[in-house]
């Protein structure tokens, strides 16, 4: 007897079919990074790979979970990624080890492993990263650099100075920097007008990294490995409130189309707050869930210190999740318009 | 055209069907014996008429409906009533059930039947027709149909469901039977109609039978005069569209939850084998006794047969050749169908398909992995539950919380199974949780039914204390009024003495009075409670017998017992 429970047919999916279909969305993503900035990020894709792998080893080990089935479900890979892809890509390889520790051994294991962790693991590692060690995280080589490889894996690995030529701020924190030093005396077209930082929508060459994730995003939701609901109100809220600002104060808040195309916006439309395991469930939930870390991301990012808001506002809304979920359960069959 | 609706959810399997529809319906051979389980639908257990050693004719009746909701069992051919004992089941645990074991003698000889105008009956008496020739549910659920044929009172009758869906995968006993049986299918679903009244009779197939589909829509068109309207409907394939709750919806629009019955919103609904089975009942006196039976899987003949009640399904298997590598049986469709534990098992009525399995067919099931909440199992859910909810209390032992969930809603469709990636049998989580709540109810209906005894017990015996407390009392009353005070009686009743004194001492004798006079009655009443001495089948008769056998000499010993060991009242007190 090899089976005794219906139903006796399955469809063919698995845990780590979906994994390995994120890990397969990022793809583009990664590729537009390295055509932009050099190979410096596929080490730390390697450094994280490793890390997380090693990690997520020891826990299953020390946690008695069999290893074989978990090692190769691809959560820790996803993680990993994310990470790599998050950070500054010269930050030094222990800070994306410190921040894959964090996220495997704390977020994730000690929550209570795969499926459990309330907190999204790669925000968790981001934010560690960013309160403990702010300089670092604001580090982002300007696009025309051109250090050559062996500078980047010098940088990484610690075997060069940190001088601060080689690294600049990202497009979005050199905007604020700027409207903040120009105390409203300079606009936001005239920042972006400088052709060295700024492209067609936003950050030069970041916007085609960002287009790239798009592209990941909208190929995993074709696949139905990820609802629409999530990323869109997530868009949609970033983009609503900026609209709004934008319109009300063109010179001092920049177009909803620069916001999408900055920073963490896509990557975390679609591959964060989609994350399944610390986001809502219901449709209407993933809505209000991704809405409101939308809102919040913009506003950390706008006016709040931080080069970026997504890792915060994902994290502030994995808290509500439970209670969102709750009060956001569709009426069952045959129980619709009624209380 | 009708404005067909959607349901949620579902999926669509690979439907494996095409292999048993290239013959068509055989009828499987008389096996040397037939198994003929009593208790075939739900409801009550029908009781055996017949006894070891009898001769019974085909179709003879051989175990009567026990209550209203239940249905009657029939010798599937003539012979030898071998035994009446418990024998293996067709079902999941495998546990043995009373079954009547006939010998058949090969000359399948008929009783006599005798068909009836039902036009020319009362409701009533075709409903008891229905009943007494065993007609049930053939789609698998088995329910006594007679018990549905009846309309709400306030409720108009607006749609007659007829369903021809068949969604299971490999199961093609409908697909078969309308192909081949599409009139008197037609005109069973005309009786129900003419005992419902309702104002449509929607018949739905899945638009993956279009031979079947085609054969009912002549057969309607060819019988217009009287089915006018009858309408046959090709609905879109997607599992478990042939769910009676997912058809209606389908249909009619209507969603009918669990907490309610269909008739209620004025929709009713019957499968295409049962409305034929009514028909052969009330037209030609055939009570159901064979019914269409899927043969697929890992064998090399796939086809449909008609197949006696009772045949063992080790005989009816033999008859598709099963290849070398089979390593298992499923009775019903791969989704919601089960594992038969043993070939000895006969086929009963709710047996409509038999798949034979293998590794390649139905691979092992794959190591359950924590549930990452990826709301797939929600997204197919047709009863839009959140089955990921349910599973992690069912888990948790939480059952209060599955029940919010709406956890009795779930139909065990298996939808949510088929999808999750983490493999977790998500619908054995579900049934053991709806076992445990209902073995908790059971458990606490017990405990309340105790406690009710216990606390009736305690008053009783309260009331016969006051009831000698007061007797005690008038008595001391009356000595107390005579000039002579017994010292003895006052302190043999300590609690009279309190009675004595008090001005309620005549409310209270009253009272005591009252009270038992209630007893008394209630006790009589019990005691002429009818006792249903007409229809005695073989087993009540028997079990009285016995008791009276036991009681006999019994009755001596507890008489004399009785007044040797029991302790007076008087040395009680
Ligand atoms: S499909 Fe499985 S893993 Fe996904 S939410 Fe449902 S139970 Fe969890
Ligand atoms: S088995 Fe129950 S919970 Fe699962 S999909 Fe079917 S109805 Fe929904």
């Amino acid at each position: 007897m090899n089976f005794s429970t219906p139903p006796y047919l399955a469809q063919n999916v698995s845990v780590q079919r979906v994994m390995l279909q994120v890990l397969a969305a990022l793809l583009p993503g990664i590729a537009a990074y390295v055509w932009l900035l050099g190979p410096a990020v596929l080490v730390q894709l390697v450094v994280a790979s490793a890390c997380a792998l090693a990690a997520e080893a020891a826990m299953l080990r020390l946690l008695g979970k069999p290893l074989a089935l978990y090692l190769g479900d691809g959560s820790a890979l996803v993680t990993a990624w994310l990470i790599a892809l998050a950070f500054p890509p010269l930050a030094p390889w222990w800070l994306i080890v410190v921040g894959v520790l964090f996220a495997i051994v704390i977020a994730k294991h000690l929550y209570g492993g795969l499926g459990q962790n309330p907190f999204n693991p790669a925000m968790i590692a981001f934010a560690v990263a960013i309160v403990s060690f702010p300089a670092l995280m604001s580090q982002w080589p300007p696009v025309d650099t051109n250090a050559g490889f062996v500078d980047q894996l010098a940088l990484i690995f610690g075997l060069a100075p940190r001088i601060d030529a080689m690294s600049g701020a990202t497009p979005l924190d050199a905007l604020k920097t700027a409207l903040k030093l120009g105390e409203g005396s300079v606009s936001v077209a005239k920042i972006v007008a400088d052709t060295s930082t700024y492209g067609q929508l936003a950050g030069r060459g970041w916007e085609w990294v960002a287009a790239a994730y798009l592209l990941g995003g909208l190929w995993l939701w074709q696949r139905k490995v990820i609802s629409a609901h999530a990323p869109f109100a997530f868009i949609g809220g970033i983009a609503l409130f900026a609209g709004a600002l934008w319109l009300w104060n063109p010179a001092q808040f920049a177009n909803p189309l620069f916001h999408l195309f900055s920073g963490g916006t896509m990557l975390g439309a679609f591959f964060i707050v989609t994350d399944p395991v610390s986001g809502c469930t219901t449709p209407k939930g993933k809505l209000i869930f991704g809405f409101a870390a939308g809102v919040l991301a913009y506003l950390i990012r706008v006016f709040g210190g931080y080069p970026d808001g997504v890792a915060f506002a994902v994290l502030l809304l994995n808290i509500c999740v439970p209670l969102i979920d709750l009060y956001t359960q569709p009426p069952i069959f045959g129980m619709k318009g009624k209380p | 055209m009708l404005q067909l609706f959607k349901f949620k959810g579902g999926v669509k399997p690979d439907t494996h069907k095409a292999p048993s529809l290239q013959q068509p319906i055989g009828r499987a051979p008389l096996p040397p014996r037939l198994i003929v389980p009593l208790h075939q639908s739900i409801g009550g257990i029908p009781n055996p008429l017949v006894e070891v050693g009898e001769y019974v004719l085909k179709g003879q009746c051989i175990g009567s409906a026990d209550q209203w909701l239940s249905s009657a069992v029939h010798a599937p051919s003539s012979g030898t009533v071998v035994a009446v004992e418990e024998r293996v089941a067709a079902h999941p645990s495998g546990l043995p059930t009373l079954s009547v074991v006939i010998e058949t003698d090969g000359r399948d000889q008929w009783i006599e039947r005798s068909p009836v105008d039902y036009q020319r009956l009362a409701p009533e008496r075709v409903r008891e027709i229905l009943r007494d020739s065993g007609v049930v549910g053939l789609g698998g659920a088995v329910f006594p149909s007679h018990a549905k044929l009846a309309a709400a009172k306030s409720v108009a009758m607006d749609e007659l469901v007829i369903n021809g869906a068949e969604c299971e995968p490999f199961m093609t006993c409908d697909d078969m039977l309308m192909r081949e049986r599409a009139e008197e299918i037609v005109r069973g679903a005309g009786i129900f109609r003419d005992l419902l009244k309702p104002k449509r009779v929607l018949i739905g197939i899945e638009d993956n039978k279009p031979e079947a589909v085609a054969a009912m829509s002549a057969a309607v068109r060819e019988l217009e005069a009287d089915y006018a309207e009858f309408e046959v409907i090709a609905v879109p394939t997607r599992y478990p569209a042939g769910g009676a709750k997912q058809l209606i919806r389908v249909l009619t629009g209507k969603e009918v939850p669990a907490s309610r019955r269909s008739p209620e919103m004025g929709v009713q609904c019957f499968n295409v084998a049962t409305a034929y089975t009514a028909w052969r009942a009330i037209a030609h006196g055939e009570p159901v006794i064979s019914r269409i039976v899927t043969l697929t899987g890992n064998v090399d003949a796939p086809r449909n047969w008609e197949a006696l009640i009772g045949t063992p399904i080790r005989d009816f298997v033999a008859l598709g050749t099963p290849q070398a590598d089979t390593n298992s049986y499923l009775m019903g469709g791969p989704m919601m169908g089960f594992e038969l534990p043993s070939l000895e098992a006969p086929l009963v009525k709710a047996s409509n398909c038999i798949i034979a399995g293998s590794k390649t067919l139905f691979p092992p099931a794959l190591p359950e992995m924590p549930c990452i909440r990826c709301g797939a199992c929600a997204q197919v859910c047709p009863h839009e539950l959140a089955p990921f909810e349910m599973y992690w209390f069912a888990r948790a032992r939480n059952f209060g919380k599955t029940q919010e969930y709406k956890i009795f809603d779930c139909i065990e469709c298996g939808c949510c199974s088929y999808v999750c990636p983490s493999h977790i049998p998500l619908v054995q989580y579900f049934r053991f949780a709806k076992s445990e709540i209902w073995s908790r109810e059971r458990e606490k209906n017990k405990a309340d039914a105790a406690k009710a005894r216990f606390e009736s017990r305690n008053e009783r015996e309260e009331r016969d204390k006051a009831e000698k407390a007061a007797r005690l009392a008038k008595a001391a009353a009356a000595k107390k009024a005579a000039p002579v005070v017994s010292e003895s009686t006052a302190s043999a009743a300590p609690a009279a003495a309190a009675a004595v004194d008090s001005a309620s001492e005549a409310q209270a004798a009253k009272q005591a009075a009252i009270a038992a006079a209630i007893e008394r009655a209630r006790v009589q009443r019990e005691a002429v409670q009818p006792k249903n001495t007409d229809a005695l089948t073989i087993a009540q008769r028997k079990e009285i017998e016995q008791i009276e056998a036991r009681r006999a000499p019994l009755q001596g010993a507890t008489s004399s017992t009785d007044t040797a060991s029991q302790p007076s009242p008087k040395e009680e007190q």
